[in-house]
């Protein structure tokens, strides 16, 4: 059997007395579509923050594509293939839809500040004229195209959500990490997400999923993980998870 | 001709621009920076002594000023990395001080008493030809992948690094620019003035700096130069109010900043003035 993607040994957590990761293993395997679900307080965008840099660990080993990441900043974790999206949407509120995909190019181009001073005046350089067409090609994945040149945060609620992913998309992942992509979204903006996530895997990118809405999760995952008080507590195919007495205990109680 | 009055004026609003550009490069990246005046006391302190007392040729004076800057820049710049807002402006603030007390206490660059005899070199082609390169600098910058970094680190430093960015590298990058900006700035004033002492380069300098960008507006380095510009030519505009100059200036700082607190040149009116010139280009 080969590597997982991801692999999680005992990984734990804390913020001050409050244990939020209490020796988590989890395994993502690669070109699938992984969903974590869990009640509020389980732990699971701390897991995201442990595994993107946000955070570091308290103890335990994140590994990733085969290599130890746990101590790696969050920019060298990029590079290597792990991207996110926020569960409150983050995206940069200066820049256009266009600068903020070209933003997640940053770790796939190259370019220091007196780069922009070679190269003939006042025509972009060979570099950002590429860097422009690539990030045009994410938008159109994400539908965006149209929008390139709108203030990001001035989009409807729906499109920053996609944004977000195009966003992330750019720095080509291997794993992409979607916190709770769904939050807020009609039902209309919740299927079109899906066939956006289903297609942006079906392209070879492997999808680590934090979602409420339990439709999107049963649709789209190959496989859950339950979450309780930082610990997992089951773990398998959709179908089965839905029935599963630990799981309908942790959400409605005992 | 322009008298030499004029000039004059023309050259201080010139090195003001040039300072305001200084301070706005660590903004433009979040980091605000209440030392600028710290950074032009080093340079003009360096190029001053080089030409005074090693009979270096201006340009080069001028470069070693900038690098001057530049590499305290960096220095200042590590213990600036953990540090945000209002805490960074109190420990830039201490450097600046700090700078300030050095030469006063140095002996070499003439302590307190100030430094003297340095060769005029600063002409209004030396302050008008790198005040071009800056602004095409500038201009460049804004659109490329520094820049966006610069600018991703101001909106959202968390996002900015789970994107890929090296927060780090790009802050040092942004503090040193910044410092051999106003490096250069030092070396332009130093041999204009002919004589520079410390308190040229205090808190004074520094707030002013600020000042000039703030109030110009923070959405585009033209912000800082117009803020410069603008406050730094005013006063003479104003001398007919003798006794009241400096009342009426204050007053119509305080007036600018209530009426647009986001400065003089906002985000949409960039936006209103590019739209402007790209229906004009287009005419053409």
């Amino acid at each position: 059997m080969s590597e997982p993607l991801l692999a999680v040994d005992r990984l734990s957590r804390s913020f001050g007395k409050l244990v939020v990761l209490a020796g988590l293993d989890l395994s993502v395997e690669a070109g699938g579509i992984h969903a974590i679900i869990g009640p509020n307080g389980a732990g699971k965008t701390t897991f995201f923050n442990l595994v993107t840099g946000a955070l570091s660990p308290d103890g335990g080993r994140i590994r990733f594509g085969g290599s130890d990441i746990a101590h790696l900043p969050a920019y060298r974790r990029t590079a290597l293939g792990i991207c996110r999206t926020f569960q409150n949407i983050r995206l940069f509120g200066s820049m256009t839809a266009l600068e903020n995909v070209l933003l997640g190019l940053h770790c796939r181009t190259r370019g220091g500040l007196l780069a922009p001073l070679l190269g003939v005046p006042f025509r972009r350089s060979p570099g950002e004229v590429a860097a422009r067409e690539r990030a045009v090609a994410v938008l159109e994945t994400v539908g965006l195209a149209a929008k390139a040149h709108q203030s990001a945060v001035e989009l409807p609620y729906g499109e920053q959500r996609r944004l977000e992913i195009a966003r992330a998309l750019a720095s080509a992942p291997r794993l992409l990490l979607l916190d709770e992509p769904s939050a807020g979204m009609n039902p209309l903006e919740t299927l079109e997400l899906e066939a956006l996530i289903t297609q942006v895997n079906r392209r070879g990118v492997t999808i680590l999923l934090i979602e409420h809405k339990m439709s999107l999760v049963m649709r789209l995952s190959k496989i859950v993980t339950v979450l309780n008080f930082g610990q997992k507590i089951a773990e398998a195919a959709p179908a089965e998870i839905q029935h599963d007495p630990r799981v309908i205990e942790a959400y409605l109680g005992s | 001709m322009l008298s030499d009055h004029t000039v004059s004026i023309l050259i201080f609003a010139g090195i003001d621009v040039i300072m305001a550009l200084s301070f706005y490069l660590p903004a433009s990246a979040g980091q605000l920076s209440a030392g600028q005046g710290g950074f032009m006391a080093l340079g003009a302190y360096a190029s001053a002594y080089l030409t005074v007392h090693h009979g270096a040729p201006f340009p080069l004076a001028l470069a070693a000023g900038a690098l001057v800057g530049g590499l305290v820049g960096l220095a200042v710049g590590f213990p600036a990395l953990r540090l945000r807002g209002l805490y960074l402006v109190l420990v830039t603030f201490g450097f600046g001080e700090m700078v300030r007390v050095l030469f006063l206490n140095a002996p070499a660059f003439g302590g307190p008493a100030g430094f003297a005899g340095i060769p005029p070199a600063t002409t209004i082609w030396y302050v008008l030809g790198l005040l071009v390169v800056l602004v095409y600098f500038f201009t460049r910058v804004s659109g490329s992948r520094m820049g966006r970094a610069f600018a991703a680190l101001r909106d959202d430093e968390a996002a900015a690094e789970a994107m890929g960015v090296n927060a780090t590298y790009v802050k040092l990058v942004a503090f040193a620019a910044g410092g051999v900006i106003a490096g250069l700035g030092g070396g332009l004033y130093a041999h204009y003035t002919l004589f520079i002492d410390p308190e040229a380069f205090g808190v004074g300098r520094s707030l002013f700096v600020m000042l000039y960008a703030v109030f110009g507006g923070l959405a585009s380095f033209w912000g800082a130069v117009a803020g410069a510009a603008i406050l730094s030519i005013l006063p003479e505009l104003l001398r007919w109010v003798k006794d009241w100059r400096e009342i009426l200036y204050g007053l119509l700082v305080l007036i600018m900043m209530l009426v647009r607190p986001q400065g003089l040149l906002d985000a949409a009116l960039l936006a209103r003035l590019s739209a402007r010139g790209e229906r004009a280009a287009a005419r053409g």
